[in-house]
């Protein structure tokens, strides 16, 4: 039994179900994070996939983008987070709720 | 001499600029001296340059000192021909006399140096007026001495009602000016140019009839607003809020003869449009009775005297509507003189009288006041018509010359007559006023003879008053030959007074007229003061409350007009559909806004909804 | 190439503003004069320009044209014409003033400082930028700055204010860009490439009903900018709740940038469509000549009544633009200037007095001319400038557009004349009540006159007022070539002949 894209496939949707659950259940803010960053390397995971599969590159490029910008996002969110835990003593997302319409 | 004519108009712009910077440090007498100088100097200028015209020699010259707007061809250019001789003589004339009559006369007034700006800034402007070559210097000049007979109505501005007047005074003036700029704007789209050689040398080619008459309307317009005639009149009775040599100098001898003045300069338009100069003759003729019907019933000195100017100069506007340009700016001369006089007379008067202007509380002043009275009786006889003083001729050779035409011309003259009548009969009843019979001083009031620089220039006027008529005789016309090149240039053909005995059958009509309304009046106020109470007296005294009627019908509905426009149309209707779109997009806002709920994860959800929904999507469609 | 002097002159300001801002907080009671000081090199700058500017050429002069964004052909791509010189110079003498009348700002001294500076780079680059999204960059770059004087050194009603001016202008820009964008998208499909080049897109070939949309999406933009009635409102409550130095810039310059595009864009860009709409144009600025006077005249506050006294003489600029006449155009640039000087000099002795009482009724006056002599004296000479006294300023721009416009639309230019009894009524009463009679409230009595320093501010407004009345010929004649230069253009794209005067005579006497 060989391991086609399709399994790489099937693992991401899988990470992407995980991450995306934990962003809908989770008020931890930095749990929210983790999970983001779940589903992030799932759609890396897809594309080196998908990459590899097609015989060509740009999916593979596309990933270090994602990367970067995960990373430069990992390090304003973090900033944020630290942030509002300074001020307010609480990671909890539902009580950060100023914009609520 | 001619070359350098700008001279003329250079010193009293020194002066204006000297005293407008330092007249503060200069200080009282000192700037009425230096005011005066520069005045008197440019007097002294402008008669040499003149010389030449006197002998019916001198070419008109043209000086430019600049371009100013070089796409309109519009260049700072003066005009030296006999006719802006004459009224620069006239100006700087009898702006000489009254700048050091002024000097007794603001003695003592906190501003005094700023008074003298002023009138060295009307000086000049008024200097612009008659020597621009152009009807675009003409224009300035013309705006300029609207600024300064606001400044001068205004000068004493504390007292709300001289504030008024001075901006009516604008503001009626600024409505005929409307008028002349749209004649400006058809001139130019015309001819291409503001320049009085080219648009006089090429007006009968370039002009079509309803052209002209078109032109010269609009001109009309605004001469009727500078010269105070109906039905733009109006500001002239309230200007004499103003101090009284402004009085005499602007509003009586100098400024509002302009509109007479651009008549006579653009006789080449007239010319071409005799139904406008038949306006213009009838203008002057009913404005000239109407007002000496108003003058009659005046309880204030210079109220008096401002009506009869007015009616005056609805006697220019006769003559030069008739084509007698000769005689109407002869009668402005004359005219210049005595009213001056009678306004400087009245001065005195009011002086002396600790600021009463009320006729009813004056009477016999005569031996109190002399020489004013004296003067001023040489003024009276001269106005009323009495040969041989100024204004008989002057008076005359307009009655004479709108005989002559015929017709209906006739009408005009008997107008006319009716004025000099009424104009002998208001004048004998000031004079009898004022210095005649038993006093009627307040309480308090000395009445003494003014100081030498003010009975100076009275004595100077008297002079010119009784003998300026001799420069115009019917057997000496030496100042129609003098005028005569100005029109000639252009083929201006000039009406003349009938050949033969005719004129003077007319003369001692109208000397007999004046002797009459002299009797009347002698025998109405010789006495005791009649009392003159009534409706009739009292719509007189009020000038028949034209002002009201143009207070209702114009003035408050335009007041209401703006304030709909302001506070119901702008406020409510554009702003409120500003301000409503607004207020739609808040209200669609507001319905959105339950969607921002805060919570983070039910953000989630519509994005994981949305991607899930856009899967189904392609997915359905079969692929990307 | 020769020196890139514009480049200095836009950037300039901006680097005073870095200056400024690097300064630390102890040498606070040195910025003003500092900032005064070193606004005075734009100007400098600009007098360098005006100097070595040929006065015969109708064309760009000083052009620099460095590629920004290749592929789409954005450029650094700036010149100055006859047209846009003066305004520039304007902006520049405007700046140092402004400064000057702002030393009672105490509060954020520093960011005020820097918000005028970067305005006045955002300004200058509107006035030379020959590339439309270069245009369209400053044009977005002025209004930030201004959102900001309004909205933080305002009155009371400044947030209201600032944000009904925000929106109204971003609006415009929004049809601006698109229209830009439309152009350049125009110019891919006909060129084969986008382009911004404001000498590229002449060429296009823009059909007559494109033509159309184009020129509104353009003018409504830069009608809200000048304001043309209906689409003022905005002005006179930034007007009201501006500072000072915010009025004098809106009313000096800012409002110069709806009637420079209108002219320097429309007109050349669609000059179909200009000549077609026109008339219109044309009826809406003579609409707001008398409306805009009008309203003026009873408004108890006098800063609105300058403010309306705005709109009624853009009119006249905008009426002189689309009478597409010599003398109209001239005329239409001139009184740009001429605006900017008057009504700025009006909104700083406006800001002189509210400084002092702290009300802007005018009701709340009077008398004022015996207790501040030479306050009255300024107030008076600048309202009979802005009346159009011949001899001063005002006159010289209002009479060319008059004359301008009456070869073309002679009914609209008849009423128009009637809009200058209503300026001389607004002004006069407005003097009247707040200067003349008696001083009747005991809080005008203590006034003190005008200082050195609001002195030495107005002076150089009353020298430009009266030179320009007097001598305008050196402004008139840099200005003639380069709008004939655009009327050229017209004629040549299309059937529009400028009227030549003596045109009426010939129809009179039956034409050749």
């Amino acid at each position: 039994m060989s391991v086609g894209p399709a399994w790489y496939m099937a693992l991401a949707a899988v990470l992407f179900g995980i991450g995306a659950l934990g962003i809908l259940t989770r008020r931890n803010a930095l749990v929210m994070f983790m999970s983001i960053e779940l589903m992030l390397n799932a759609v890396n995971l897809t594309f080196v996939a998908a990459s590899r599969a097609l015989g060509g590159i740009e999916g593979q490029v596309a990933v270090l983008f994602v990367m970067v910008v995960a990373a430069a996002e990992v390090t304003v969110g973090l900033a944020i987070i630290v942030a509002v835990f300074r001020r307010r003593a609480t990671a909890s997302v539902d009580e950060l709720a100023e914009l609520a319409g | 001499m001619t070359d350098v004519i700008w001279l003329v108009v250079l010193f009293p712009l020194i002066g204006f600029l000297a005293l407008l910077f330092f007249g503060k440090r200069i200080g009282e007498p000192r700037a009425g001296y230096l005011g005066s100088a520069t005045v008197i100097v440019a007097f002294v200028l402008a008669l040499i340059a003149a010389f030449d015209f006197i002998g019916g020699e001198g070419e008109a010259h043209t000086v430019v000192l600049f371009e100013w707007m070089p796409s309109l061809g519009l260049d700072v250019a003066f005009l030296w021909d006999p006719l802006s001789a004459a009224m620069t003589l006239v100006v700087t004339g009898v702006g000489a006399l009254i700048h050091v009559y002024s000097i007794g006369y603001m003695h003592g007034d906190p501003r005094f140096g700023r008074f003298f700006t002023y009138l060295n800034l009307f000086i000049v402007s008024m200097l612009l007026l008659v020597l621009g070559d152009n009807f675009g210097v003409l224009f300035v000049g013309w705006e300029l001495v609207g600024l300064s007979s606001y400044l001068l109505i205004s000068f004493w501005f504390t007292k709300p009602s001289a504030a008024a007047a001075g901006k009516k005074a604008f503001v009626v003036n600024r409505v005929g000016d409307v008028g002349f700029l749209v004649a400006l704007m058809l001139i130019f789209s015309s001819f291409g140019s503001l320049a009085y050689g080219e648009v006089f040398e090429h007006a009968p080619e370039v002009l079509s009839g309803g052209m002209a008459t078109a032109v010269t309307l609009l001109l009309l317009i605004g001469a009727a607003g500078k010269s105070a005639q109906l039905p733009l009149y109006v500001w002239l009775p309230d200007a004499m809020e103003g101090p009284t040599p402004v009085s005499a100098l602007i509003h009586a001898a100098t400024m509002v003869t302009a509109g007479v003045y651009l008549v006579a300069r653009s006789g080449a338009l007239f010319e071409l449009a005799p139904t406008s100069a038949a306006i213009v003759a009838t203008v002057g003729a009913l404005t000239a009775l109407f007002a000496a019907t108003i003058a009659v019933g005046q309880k204030d000195i210079k109220r008096v005297l401002a009506y009869s100017t007015i009616s005056q100069l609805g006697y220019m506007f006769m003559a030069v509507g008739a084509a007698a340009y000769v005689a109407g700016v002869f009668h402005l001369v004359t005219h210049a003189f005595f009213k001056a006089l009678l306004f400087l007379g009245a001065g005195s008067v009011i002086h002396a009288m600790a600021d009463e202007q009320d006729m009813r509380k004056m009477g016999g002043l005569r031996s109190k006041m002399p020489i004013t009275f004296a003067t001023m009786a040489i003024a009276w006889l001269a106005i009323s018509g009495i040969p041989p003083l100024a204004g008989f001729w002057s008076k005359d050779e307009i009655l004479a010359v709108v005989f002559n035409r015929g017709g209906a011309w006739i009408a005009l003259w008997v107008i006319g007559l009716i004025t000099a009548g009424l104009t002998a009969f208001y004048m004998t009843r000031l004079m009898y006023m004022t210095f005649f019979g038993a006093p009627r001083w307040a309480d308090g009031v000395e009445p003494h003879e003014s100081p030498a620089l003010m009975t100076m220039p009275l004595v100077a006027l008297g002079v010119a008053s009784a003998f300026a008529g001799f420069i115009n005789t019917p057997w000496r016309l030496g100042f129609e030959h003098f005028l005569e090149p100005t029109f000639e240039r252009f083929e201006v053909h000039l009406a003349h007074p009938p050949d033969g005995i005719t004129p003077w059958i007319l003369a001692i009509v109208s000397v007999l007229v004046a002797l009459a309304g002299i009797a009347i009046g002698r025998r109405r106020y010789g006495g005791a003061m009649p009392a003159e109470t009534g409706l009739w007296w009292d719509r007189v005294e009020n000038g028949y409350y034209v002002d009201d009627v143009y207070g209702t019908t114009l003035v408050l509905p335009g007041k209401r007009a703006s304030q709909v426009m302001a506070f119901a149309f702008d406020a409510k209707i554009i702003d409120g559909i500003v301000n409503g779109t607004g207020t739609a997009v808040r209200a669609f806002s507001k319905a959105l806004r339950p969607l921002q709920t805060g919570l983070v994860r039910s953000y989630g959800v519509g994005i994981l909804a949305g991607a899930v929904g856009l899967l189904i999507w392609f997915l359905s469609r079969g692929g990307v | 190439m020769d020196f890139p002097v514009i480049a200095l002159l836009v950037l300039l300001p901006s680097g005073i503003a870095v200056v400024i801002a690097a300064l630390p907080q102890r040498t606070r009671s040195l910025w003003f004069p500092l900032a005064i000081a070193l606004s005075a090199l734009p100007l400098a700058v600009a007098g360098y320009i005006m100097w070595e500017f040929d006065a015969v050429d109708g064309g760009f002069q000083f052009t620099q044209d460095i590629s920004w964004f290749g592929p789409w052909d954005i450029a650094w791509n700036v010149g100055i014409d006859g047209i846009s010189l003066f305004l520039v110079v304007l902006t520049t003498i405007l700046f140092p003033i402004s400064l000057a009348a702002s030393m009672n700002i105490t509060e954020k001294v520093k960011l005020y400082i820097v918000s005028l500076l970067i305005l006045e780079t955002g300004l200058l680059g509107v006035f030379v930028s020959l590339d439309l999204l270069l245009f369209f960059v400053f044009f977005e770059i002025v209004l930030v700055p201004m959102y900001f004087l309004i909205g933080l050194w305002g009155s009371k009603n400044r947030v209201y204010a600032a944000v009904k001016f925000f929106l109204y202008t971003a609006f415009g820009s929004a049809l601006l860009l698109s229209g830009i964008i439309g152009l350049a998208v125009m110019a891919r499909d006909q060129l084969g490439g986008f382009s911004f080049d404001f000498n590229t897109l002449l060429t296009l070939e823009i059909s007559s009903s494109a033509q159309l949309w184009f020129f509104l999406a353009f003018a409504i933009a830069f009608a809200i900018k000048v304001p043309l009635f209906p689409l003022h409102t905005w002005l006179p409550d930034a007007h009201t709740e501006a500072p000072t130095a915010g009025s004098v810039l809106l009313a000096g310059v800012l409002l110069k940038l709806g009637t420079y595009g209108l002219l320097r864009f429309n007109l050349t860009l669609f000059p179909d469509a200009s000549v077609r709409l026109a008339p219109w144009l044309a009826t809406l600025a003579v609409i707001g000549i008398i409306y805009g006077a009008a309203v003026a005249i009873v408004q108890p506050d006098v800063k609105r009544l300058v403010a309306y006294s705005s709109v009624s003489h853009l009119g006249f600029i905008v009426l002189g633009i689309f009478a597409m006449t010599t003398q109209g155009l001239q005329g239409g640039v001139i009184q740009m200037i001429n605006h900017g000087l008057t009504t700025g000099a009006l909104f700083l002795l406006v800001g002189m007095i509210y400084e002092r009482r702290h009300t802007r009724l005018i009701s709340d006056y009077g008398g004022l001319a015996k207790v501040m002599p030479i306050y009255a004296g300024f107030f008076l000479f600048t309202a009979f400038a802005s009346i159009g006294l011949p001899g001063l300023n005002g006159f010289i721009g209002e009479f060319k557009v008059l004359l301008g416009a009456y070869l073309r639309f002679p009914v609209l230019a008849i009423i128009a004349a009637l809009g200058v009894v209503l300026a001389a009524v607004y002004l006069l009463w407005a003097y009247e009540r707040m200067f003349t009679g008696p001083v009747t409230n005991e809080a005008n009595a203590g006034l003190r006159d005008l200082n050195g320093r609001e002195i030495a501010v107005l002076v150089p407004m009353a020298v430009l007022i009266v030179f320009l009345g007097i001598y305008p010929k050196p402004a008139l004649d840099r200005i003639e070539p380069a709008v004939d230069r655009i009327l050229d253009r017209i004629e040549a794209v299309t059937d529009y002949e400028v009227p030549e005067y003596g045109s009426t005579a010939d129809i009179a006497g039956g034409g050749e």
